[in-house]
């Protein structure tokens, strides 16, 4: 322990504050939480969990969140992977205007677009379905999909791609079983990332749904505005909210360390 | 170097069509709303640039605007030398390492209303443990629901506590590139502790606080939902960014035209500063 690493300890211990509290919430009672302050659950409870566990309103809000987060960084990363390597290994007309009108969609605040993704994805017949979302989400994974991975591919030596074309391996092969596992350390950062976004976002989310994909953070400002306010419920739903992300930030842990690294991210 | 390839354009298709699908259509029906007026009814005329030239001289945008440049300015100019600060202390191999990034990665992972909820919880003046510690420990007058200056200084450490990781993260992957070698060369020839950082740390990292900026200018500029769980836009309105003002005029008073014409004003300074970033910032490179 050298003096230096205080400032990340203070800086987690920082970052772990709020979300004790939420922690700590969800496991009080709503007569305890109402009655004033305390530091640890008085009376631990169970009742708030056991809610959203029977309650099939609260628990296919996390059902549904999963089905379209995973349907779009499957998509994100599939058609972001064949785009990213005609970045990173050919020019071509127009290439550089194509990149940066991309990365431009990140740009475009989420509130603009929310009425006019209404009316696109019901036109389509698309509204309230776990696509929908999925593919609006697309918005802002695809270009940053293609950003994070061209990175990685360009820090591969074109020797590789070449050889195996002396080898006799076709585009497709070669691509499928050499390529991607070079760089699966960028595959598992940009799938993090498309993850990480599509979790965490919800106004589009919200408006493209109504009941059959409702996602869980629209569940939880339902609940909370017509139940009158329960915090402690609130507060479960919301801890609830974290463990997706804590367990695909697990397995790529060591991934982001290198993976960045690699790339010329 | 990189060959030409003008059938590249075929890998590049399916993101093409996906993205401009998602982008295209909406921004047209934008485009289309900000010239027209409407009673509703789906009867609409045509309006011209007014709604432009009526935002654009209204004082109610001004402020908006002058509010969200002022949050991005100073979530900014903490975020990024927080990060590096963090970064630079963090340590380089070990158990350490993952338990650092994953603690420091979990708040990205939260959804962002999840995020307002919170910090509302927390900031609760006799019930959360920051609003009770401010209001009866340090006896500090803390609520933010009256005072602006504490629902400013809120929603400014709620960002930092969110995304100060993300500089934190992008930073400490450049670090990590950089080869031993240097380091020792650096010690051979005495080199002090900020000339190491000015001379070597730094230049390794450009590329990824590049990155980190515009993803936080971006981020930032456009943040939203965060700000609305927690404060409202209030007390009054006092925290109502650019954002919070947009779904306000368009889904609480239905102006679209108005709306849509404020949006397209809104993305485009956007684009134009994240463009002045983008070309100050690269201006060096080969």
């Amino acid at each position: 322990m050298s003096k230096r690493s205080i400032i990340p300890i203070l800086y987690i211990l920082f970052l772990l504050l709020p979300i004790y509290w939420l922690v700590a919430m969800s496991f009080k009672t709503t007569n305890e939480i109402l009655s004033g302050f305390s530091l640890f659950p008085q009376t631990v409870t169970l009742d708030n969990y056991r809610v959203i566990f029977t309650d099939p309103s609260w628990y296919w809000g996390y059902i549904n969140s999963i089905i379209y987060v995973s349907l779009n960084t499957v998509i994100s990363v599939t058609v972001a992977l064949p785009a990213a390597y005609a970045f990173s290994r050919y020019s071509f007309l127009g290439d550089k205007t194509l990149f940066f009108w991309l990365l431009t969609n990140r740009m475009a605040p989420a509130a603009v677009f929310a009425l006019p993704f209404f009316q696109l994805y019901s036109s389509v017949g698309l509204f309230d379905t776990h696509l929908a979302v999925a593919l609006a989400h697309c918005l802002f994974n695809i270009p940053l999909a293609v950003w994070i991975l061209e990175g990685f591919m360009g820090g591969i030596p074109k020797e590789l791609d070449e050889t195996a074309y002396v080898d006799g391996y076709s585009f497709p092969r070669f691509f499928v079983t050499i390529f991607i596992p070079t760089i699966k350390a960028g595959v598992g950062v940009a799938a993090f990332f498309c993850f990480m976004f599509s979790w965490v976002e919800l106004l589009l989310a919200k408006t493209l749904t109504a009941v059959a994909a409702k996602p869980i953070a629209a569940t939880m400002t339902k609940t909370a505005s017509s139940a009158g306010y329960e915090l402690g419920l609130l507060a479960a739903a919301g801890t609830l909210t974290i463990i997706p992300g804590a367990i695909v930030i697990y397995f790529v842990r060591n991934y982001i360390a290198k993976g960045f690294a690699l790339g010329r991210v | 170097m990189k060959t030409e390839n003008q059938k590249a354009w075929f890998f590049v298709l399916p993101v093409l069509l996906l993205v401009a699908f998602n982008a295209l259509i909406p921004i047209m029906t934008v485009v289309n709303y900000s010239v027209q007026e409407t009673f509703g009814n789906n009867l609409f005329f045509w309006q011209g640039l007014d709604w432009f030239e009526q935002i654009l001289r209204s004082e109610r945008f001004h402020a908006a605007l002058g509010r969200q440049f002022l949050f991005t300015f100073l979530i900014l100019i903490i975020e990024v030398p927080l990060g590096v600060i963090i970064a630079l202390s963090m340590p380089k191999k070990g158990i350490w390492v993952p338990v650092c990034l994953v603690t420091m990665a979990l708040p990205m992972l939260i959804p962002w209303n999840v995020v307002g909820a919170m910090w509302n919880i927390f900031t609760l003046p006799e019930i959360g443990l920051l609003g009770y510690f401010l209001n009866n420990v340090l006896g500090i007058t803390y609520d933010m629901t009256q005072n602006p200056v504490a629902a400013w200084a809120t929603i400014i450490i709620m960002d930092v506590w969110h995304w100060t990781s993300l500089v934190v993260l992008l930073s400490y992957a450049g670090l990590v590139s950089i080869p031993d070698a240097y380091y020792q060369a650096a010690k051979i020839d005495g080199a002090s502790p900020w000339k190491v950082f000015r001379y070597i740390q730094l230049p390794k990292m450009k590329t990824v606080l590049t990155i980190a900026i515009l993803l936080r200018f971006m981020d930032s500029f456009n943040i939203y939902t965060e700000p609305f769980v927690l404060t409202g836009g209030g007390p009054g309105n006092s925290t109502t960014l650019l954002s919070i003002d947009l779904v306000k005029i368009a889904l609480g008073q239905f102006d679209l035209g108005p709306a849509a014409a404020m949006s397209l004003i809104y993305f485009a300074i956007t684009l134009l500063v994240s463009w002045l970033f983008y070309t100050l910032m690269t201006k060096d490179d080969p």
